[in-house]
C-alpha cells in the first residue's frame, strides 16, 4: 500500500486544534472570574517576594537600576517556566493523567506541532501574568518605564524569537519526558530552576562566582532577558557590565543564532526520543509514579 | 496463583491504629532507601532555586544573616511542599489512582492513614531538609548562633505537628474539591512563600498582614527558628519566641481536631452519596 504524503494543512490543523484544547484544559476547571484571580495572584505573589526582599534591604527605595533589573527579569521569566515546561508537561498530562496520548498518536496529526500548540495556552496565560506584573511595577513601584522610549520593534522581535526558542527547548524536554518513567514531573522544573539561577534572571551574572558565569553565557535565556530589558528600559539595563560590550543588534544576532541551533537540536532530539518511545512501547505507558 | 499467609492476629483498637500508622508511613520511609534519585531531585534542585534568592541578596549587598534566612527558609519550603503535595493532595491522588476505595474499605481508620502519611512524610522531608541545610550552609558560609537547642527543638516540633495537622485537615477538603484541588495546590506556593516570609523576616510586613500569615504554622515556626539561630534574629523577629511557641501549640491542637471532624464528614458523605471514589478527571 502506498502512503500518500501528508497534506500541508495537517500542520496548522494540529497546531490550532491543540492550542484550542490547551486553552480549554487550562481554563475550564473553574469560572472565568476565579481563573482570572488565579492567573493574577500567583505571578504577583512571586514578584512581591522579590519586592519585599529588595525593600527590606533598600528601605523601600525602588527607584534604582538594580531593582528594575530584578523586577523585569523576574516578570519575563514566567515565559520560561510556562512555555517550556508547559510543552513538556503535555506528555505527562496526556499520557499519565488523561491517558489519551495513545489516541493522539494514532490521530491524523503531527505530534510536534500538537505539542507546540498545547504551549499556546500557557503563552497566553503567561502574557497576561507578565502584563499584570509589569503594570503593578509601573503603577506602584515607579519602574523607570517610559512608553515613548521603549524600543518596540526590538521588544517584539526579541519576545517572538525568545518564545520560539523556549518552545523548541520545550520540545527537547517533551522528547526526553517520553522516555522517562521516574521523576518525569521534575524534568521541566529542573531545567527551569537551573535557567533561573544561571541566566541571571533576577540578579546580574557578575554576582555569580567566576567559575559559574560561563554557564550563563551559553544559555540563550540570558541574552533574551538582557535584550528585553534593554528594549524596555534602555540605559538602565546597560548599566550592568555583563553584556555591556554587546550592542542590541549583536545580542539579537546571538539570540537568533542560539534559537536556530536549539531549534535544529530539538527536531532531532524529539525525533530520536519519539522513535525510541515507539520502539519500547512507552507511548501509552502509565506509571502512576 | 500465589496465596497470602493466613492472618494469625487481628489487631483492633489502638493496636490497629498504630499498625495502620506504621503501615502507611512505611513506604515513605523505606521508599527513600530503595530509590536514591531523591538526592538529586529533592536536594539539588530546590537548592538551585534557593541559591538564586541568595544571589539576589548578594547583588543588593544585604547583611550576611539574610543569606542564612534564605537557606533556612528554603529548607522549610520542603516541608510546605510535602504537606501540599504529599498530604493535602494525597487523598485526591489516591482517588485518581483507584486506591481510595481500598483505604475506605480497609479495617484501619482513615485518621491513622493520614497520620501515617504525616509521620512518613515528616521523616523523609527532615532527611532531605537536613542534607539541604548542611550543603546550603557550607556553600554560602552561613554562621549560626544557636541560643537554645531545647527551645529550638520544641519550636520545630510544635510547628511540624501544626503544619502536618493542617495537611491532614486540608486533605479532606482537597478530596471534596476534586479537579480544582490540583490548581489550588499549585496556587498555594508563591503566595504562601510570600506571606510566610520564607525569604525575608515576616516583621517586614504590617502587623496584621503578618498576623494573618501566621495561620500557616510555618510562618511562626520559621520566625521563631530564625530568632533562635541567627545573631540578628531576635531584632528581626515578629513576636517573642515563647508566644510563638504557645500559638503553634494551639494551632496544632486546632488543626488536628479539625482534621478529625473533616475526615468524619467525608466518610459520612462517602457512605451517603456513594460516589466519593468516582474518578472525575
Amino acid at each position: 500500500m502506498e502512503i500518500s504524503p501528508k497534506p500541508f494543512s495537517i500542520f496548522p490543523r494540529s497546531f490550532l486544534t491543540a492550542a484550542w484544547l490547551g486553552w480549554k484544559i487550562e481554563s475550564n476547571w473553574t469560572d472565568p472570574f476565579l481563573f482570572a484571580v488565579y492567573s493574577i495572584i500567583k505571578p504577583l505573589a512571586g514578584a512581591m517576594i522579590l519586592v519585599v526582599m529588595y525593600g527590606v534591604i533598600a528601605n523601600g527605595n525602588y527607584n534604582t537600576p538594580i531593582f528594575a533589573y530584578i523586577y523585569i527579569g523576574n516578570a519575563f521569566y514566567r515565559y520560561v517556566g510556562d512555555v517550556m515546561t508547559g510543552i513538556s508537561f503535555t506528555i505527562i498530562e496526556d499520557r499519565e493523567h488523561y491517558r489519551t496520548l495513545r489516541y493522539i498518536y494514532t490521530a491524523p496529526i503531527v505530534v510536534p506541532f500538537y505539542l507546540l500548540g498545547r504551549g499556546v495556552a500557557r503563552f497566553l496565560t503567561s502574557s497576561f501574568a507578565v502584563v499584570v506584573v509589569m503594570g503593578a511595577g509601573i503603577l506602584f513601584l515607579h519602574l523607570p518605564f517610559d512608553l515613548q522610549k521603549v524600543d518596540w520593534l526590538l521588544f517584539l522581535v526579541g519576545l517572538l524569537v525568545g518564545v520560539v526558542m523556549l518552545a523548541m527547548l520545550g520540545l527537547i524536554l517533551a522528547g526526553i519526558t517520553l522516555l522517562i518513567v521516574n521523576h518525569n514531573y521534575a524534568i521541566g522544573d529542573a531545567v527551569s530552576g537551573a535557567l533561573f539561577l544561571f541566566s541571571g534572571a533576577i540578579f546580574p551574572l557578575d554576582v555569580l562566582p567566576v567559575w559559574l558565569r560561563p554557564i550563563g553565557f551559553i544559555i540563550p535565556v540570558s541574552y533574551w532577558l538582557e535584550l528585553l530589558r534593554r528594549a524596555l528600559i534602555g540605559n538602565v539595563a546597560q548599566a550592568f557590565p555583563t553584556f555591556s560590550s554587546l550592542s542590541n543588534l549583536q545580542l539579537l544576532g546571538i539570540l537568533v543564532t542560539l534559537a536556530i541551533v536549539f531549534g535544529i537540536i530539538s527536531v532531532y532530539v524529539f525525533r530520536l526520543c519519539d522513535h525510541n518511545a515507539r520502539e519500547r512501547g512507552l507511548i501509552d505507558l502509565t506509571t502512576n509514579y | 496463583m500465589p496465596t497470602l499467609p493466613p492472618v494469625k492476629t487481628r489487631h483492633t483498637g489502638w493496636m490497629l491504629f498504630w499498625m495502620t500508622v506504621w503501615g502507611r508511613s512505611y513506604p515513605r520511609v523505606v521508599g527513600m532507601q530503595r530509590e536514591r534519585s531523591w538526592l538529586f531531585f529533592d536536594i539539588f534542585l530546590p537548592l538551585m532555586g534557593v541559591s538564586a534568592y541568595v544571589f539576589v541578596y548578594r547583588a543588593i549587598h544585604a547583611p550576611e544573616d539574610y543569606i542564612g534566612f534564605v537557606i533556612v527558609g528554603g529548607v522549610m519550603i520542603a516541608y510546605w511542599m510535602n504537606v501540599l503535595w504529599g498530604m493535602s493532595s494525597q487523598l485526591y491522588w489516591e482517588k485518581e489512582t483507584g486506591n481510595l476505595a481500598l483505604y475506605i474499605i480497609a479495617p484501619g481508620p482513615l485518621m491513622a492513614c493520614l497520620l501515617g502519611m504525616a509521620v512518613g512524610g515528616l521523616f523523609a522531608t527532615t532527611l532531605r531538609a537536613l542534607v539541604g541545610l548542611v550543603i546550603g550552609s557550607l556553600l554560602f558560609n552561613v554562621n549560626y548562633t544557636v541560643v537554645s537547642f531545647p527551645f529550638l527543638f520544641l519550636v520545630f516540633l510544635a510547628a511540624m505537628i501544626a503544619l502536618y495537622g493542617l495537611g491532614m485537615a486540608t486533605s479532606s477538603i482537597f478530596l471534596l474539591l476534586s479537579r480544582e484541588a490540583w490548581h489550588i495546590a499549585n496556587l498555594a506556593q508563591e503566595p504562601i512563600y510570600l506571606v510566610s516570609g520564607f525569604y525575608f523576616p515576616i516583621k517586614s510586613f504590617p502587623f496584621w498582614v503578618a498576623a494573618a500569615g501566621s495561620l500557616i504554622p510555618l510562618t511562626l515556626g520559621l520566625d521563631a527558628i530564625r530568632q533562635l539561630v541567627f545573631a540578628s534574629g531576635p531584632s528581626l523577629g515578629f513576636i517573642s519566641v515563647p508566644l510563638e511557641l504557645g500559638i503553634l501549640v494551639v494551632l496544632a491542637l486546632v488543626f488536628l481536631f479539625v482534621s478529625y471532624l473533616l475526615l468524619n464528614y467525608m466518610e459520612r458523605l462517602a457512605v451517603r452519596e456513594g460516589k466519593l471514589t468516582d474518578i472525575r478527571s
